[in-house]
């Protein structure tokens, strides 16, 4: 893709570079030392002071997500295990990126009748963006884990199977904490391979 | 002619017509579900309601006559609304089980409802139970909760098959199809057709059951290869998602309608008879036998030994040769290998396999000659002798040493009356060469073997038992290395350094209407050509 690059002259100052350094540098300056002064008014219990900029060490820190990010899938089950997917394939069929693999069986029940024997999601070529969440007329497919820091070694690696997305567990529900306590990671700070899946 | 109105439009109609039909040659479709031109009317769904000027009340367009100087309206507020109440009502019961019922993407209550939906129930009643999942023949499981009891599968067996096993029982909110106590199951041939007539999906098809979902299909127009009937069918193929239906890229194939050859129907025998096609016995790769040991060959050097073969026994005397071509085999094919072979003086060139058994026959579509065109390679004037079994005579030659060469296209002749001696006989002989579409006992023992192309994977014309000329369409690729007929037959052409043969059917089609008489010439061909519809051979029409 063609970047539209700017037309516009550079001026005398900017051209001679030294006052544009320390131009940049001053911004930096800035920024340093009006956080300072937010960090320290309110530590200092200015409460009307807004707050300072914050970094996040991760991941040894987790920075809270929000309940309604879309993470890794998860199937919902019935009481009794089974999944609550009766394979129509409507997110199969939704999916931009191809990325899910449905093959159905028949069910014991015959109230039920459809099951998915096979039902892979290829995390390698999905987008997240949550159509088959949307499309999915059992809610039984949901991307509510909160799991988000995925990684495999192989392409195969990265195909999640029915038995792991069965398996996974909803992201119980955080509030966003407010910056002034130091954020609970809690059980959003899993972060396993997907090949390992979370324990039931 | 009674000549009427129907939306502010004119039309003329044979005496007879309903509205509905009167309807349909306008283009204007008026809903229906128990209505089929095949069937008697049973005026049982009350969709098809349209408003008659001069008539007090909505009519059945389907049980209404044409008349002279009719004005008929079929879509006002009031025909309309009666729609969507009679939906309403045919959905009181309805489950709405559209996720996991294989009807879903081509139910007429689907389709019908996009238009003509309340979209708001009002009922707060239960819905009633009944029996779902309910296997009732070898092909066909019912689901009473989706019926909407049309009755179109009871007129199909009562009118159609004549075998009378459904019916509907029981009273009101309770009506159920179900089979005759007594019955087991269906017993008839054609019991598939009640899965394409059901306009719901309450009859679905116990083959297709869940192997894919139908906006996954594509579909080929194409004819049936399981008798001389060439009943007109569409294959649904799905290459898009390669791991449905268990890889196989056929799920399903449904009945064409052709008025003058199958109807709306096909048989049992032909609907779940394309299963070779995907099968796991497709020979994949050219093959030689090396001293009885099996060595797999590219195309180019399986030429050059078919090549070597052939021109090592015409060296010997073009007579020693023997041709053995089959019925299932297209026109296009019959006329390039007769081509090729006579041009290598080869005489003896037949078709006519017998079974070990007499086919099945009715009066209904299904014929006892199991090929689809033996008519084709009659008129092409093959075979060794009129009415005889041209294996038989191709083994008393070879009995007697008149031939070592045989080459044998896709017939397996230990399904032939013929088998025990085929067996004694084949492995005598110098050569033999087998052109197949799947492994069996005859190409297992032969020393060449070249693997064909199925019906679903070319394209060409077949010529059924009253001598039509019906074309059909390619759906898929061929599987593995196979090649279709006319190009195996234009490569041998080829090695063999004889003028070379087209590939593309329509081309070789054209030379065949040009010089076969019984074939047609000029605009008929191209006619055939595009269209596809049925002609007919010159010979054949009598």
């Amino acid at each position: 893709m063609r970047i539209p690059q700017s037309e516009k002259e550079l001026t005398f100052w900017e051209r001679i570079y030294f006052p544009e350094v320390f131009r940049g540098l001053a911004i930096t300056a800035k920024h340093f030392v009006v956080n300072m002064i937010r960090h320290t008014l309110r530590l200092l219990g200015f409460k009307n002071v807004p707050k300072g900029a914050v970094t996040y060490q991760y991941p040894e820190e987790i920075r809270p997500i929000s309940t309604r990010l879309r993470t890794m899938h998860r199937l919902a089950r019935r009481a009794d295990g089974s999944p609550r997917c009766v394979a129509c394939m409507m997110c199969e069929t939704v999916c931009p990126a191809s990325c899910i693999y449905i093959v159905a069986g028949e069910h014991p029940d015959p109230n039920i009748e459809k099951v998915p024997i096979r039902f892979d999601i290829d995390l390698g070529k999905c987008i997240f963006c949550g159509y088959c969440v949307e499309a999915c007329p059992e809610d039984a497919i949901r991307m509510d884990t909160g799991i988000y820091n995925f990684a495999a070694y192989t392409r195969e690696g990265m195909v999640l199977t029915l038995e792991e997305l069965l398996a996974h567990e909803p992201a119980p529900y955080v509030s966003v904490p407010t910056q002034d306590k130091a954020p609970d990671p809690g059980p959003l700070a899993k972060s396993q391979p997907v090949s390992a899946p979370a324990s039931a | 002619m009674p000549t009427l109105k129907i939306d502010g439009k004119e039309v003329w109609v044979e005496p007879g017509t309903n509205v509905l039909e009167a309807a349909k040659k306008l283009g204007i479709e008026i809903p229906h579900y128990c209505y089929h031109p095949a069937l008697k009317v049973a005026g049982s769904c009350r969709m098809c309601l349209v408003e008659i000027e001069g008539m007090p009340k909505l009519q059945i367009s389907c049980h209404t006559k044409a008349a002279d100087g009719m004005v008929v309206w079929t879509n006002t507020e009031k025909v309309r609304k009666a729609r969507q109440a009679v939906l309403e009502f045919l959905l009181v019961d309805h489950p709405l089980d559209c996720p996991v019922c294989d009807q879903a993407g081509e139910c007429y209550l689907q389709i019908y409802y996009m238009e003509h939906g309340l979209y708001k129930s009002r009922l707060r009643e239960n819905k009633i139970k009944k029996e779902k999942a309910k296997p009732i023949g070898k092909h066909i499981i019912l689901d009473q909760e989706r019926c909407i009891l049309c009755s179109r599968c009871v007129r199909f067996t009562r009118e159609v098959t004549k075998t009378f096993e459904l019916g509907i029982f029981n009273r009101g909110n309770r009506s159920v199809v179900d089979l005759y106590p007594g019955i087991s199951e269906l017993q008839n041939r054609y019991q598939g057709n009640l899965a394409d007539i059901c306009p719901v999906g309450a009859l679905t098809d116990r083959n297709f059951r869940f192997q894919t979902r139908v906006w996954y299909l594509q579909q080929a127009k194409s004819i049936c290869p399981g008798c001389s009937r060439g009943c007109n069918i569409e294959v649904d193929y799905n290459i898009s998602r390669e791991y449905k239906a268990g890889g196989r890229r056929i799920p399903r194939i449904r009945p064409r309608h052709n008025p003058k050859v199958n109807g709306y129907w096909m048989c049992d025998d032909g609907r779940y008879g394309y299963k070779y096609v995907d099968a796991l016995d497709r020979i994949l790769l050219p093959r030689r036998l090396d001293e009885g040991e099996p060595v797999e060959l590219s195309w180019p050097a399986a030429y050059t030994m078919a090549a070597d073969l052939l021109s090592e026994a015409t060296k010997e005397g073009a007579d020693k040769v023997g041709v053995l071509l089959s019925a299932k085999m297209t026109n296009e094919e019959l006329f390039a290998a007769r081509k090729l072979f006579s041009s290598l003086g080869v005489s003896r060139i037949g078709f006519r396999v017998e079974p070990k058994e007499p086919g099945y026959e009715d009066d209904l579509l299904i014929k006892a000659d199991k090929n689809p065109n033996t008519k084709g390679a009659e008129l092409l004037e093959l075979g060794l002798g009129a009415g005889k079994s041209d294996v038989s005579a191709l083994l008393d030659a070879a009995e007697a040493g008149e031939v070592d060469t045989v080459v044998i296209f896709n017939e397996d002749l230990s399904k032939s009356s013929e088998a025990e001696r085929a067996e004694a006989v084949l492995p005598k002989l110098g050569r033999v060469i087998y052109v197949g579409t799947n492994w069996n006992a005859t190409a297992a023992k032969a020393d060449l073997v070249l693997p064909m192309a199925t019906f679903v994977e070319q394209e060409g014309t077949f010529t059924n038992f009253e001598g039509r000329v019906q074309r059909f369409w390619k759906a898929v690729e061929p599987l593995g290395e196979s090649r279709t007929g006319l190009s195996i037959l234009a490569g041998l052409a080829t090695a063999l350094g004889l003028e070379p043969v087209s590939e593309n059917a329509e081309e070789v089609f054209a030379e065949l209407a040009e010089q076969v008489p019984a074939f047609f010439r000029g605009s008929a061909t191209r006619n055939l050509v595009s269209t596809g519809n049925w002609l007919r051979a010159r010979l054949g029409r009598r």
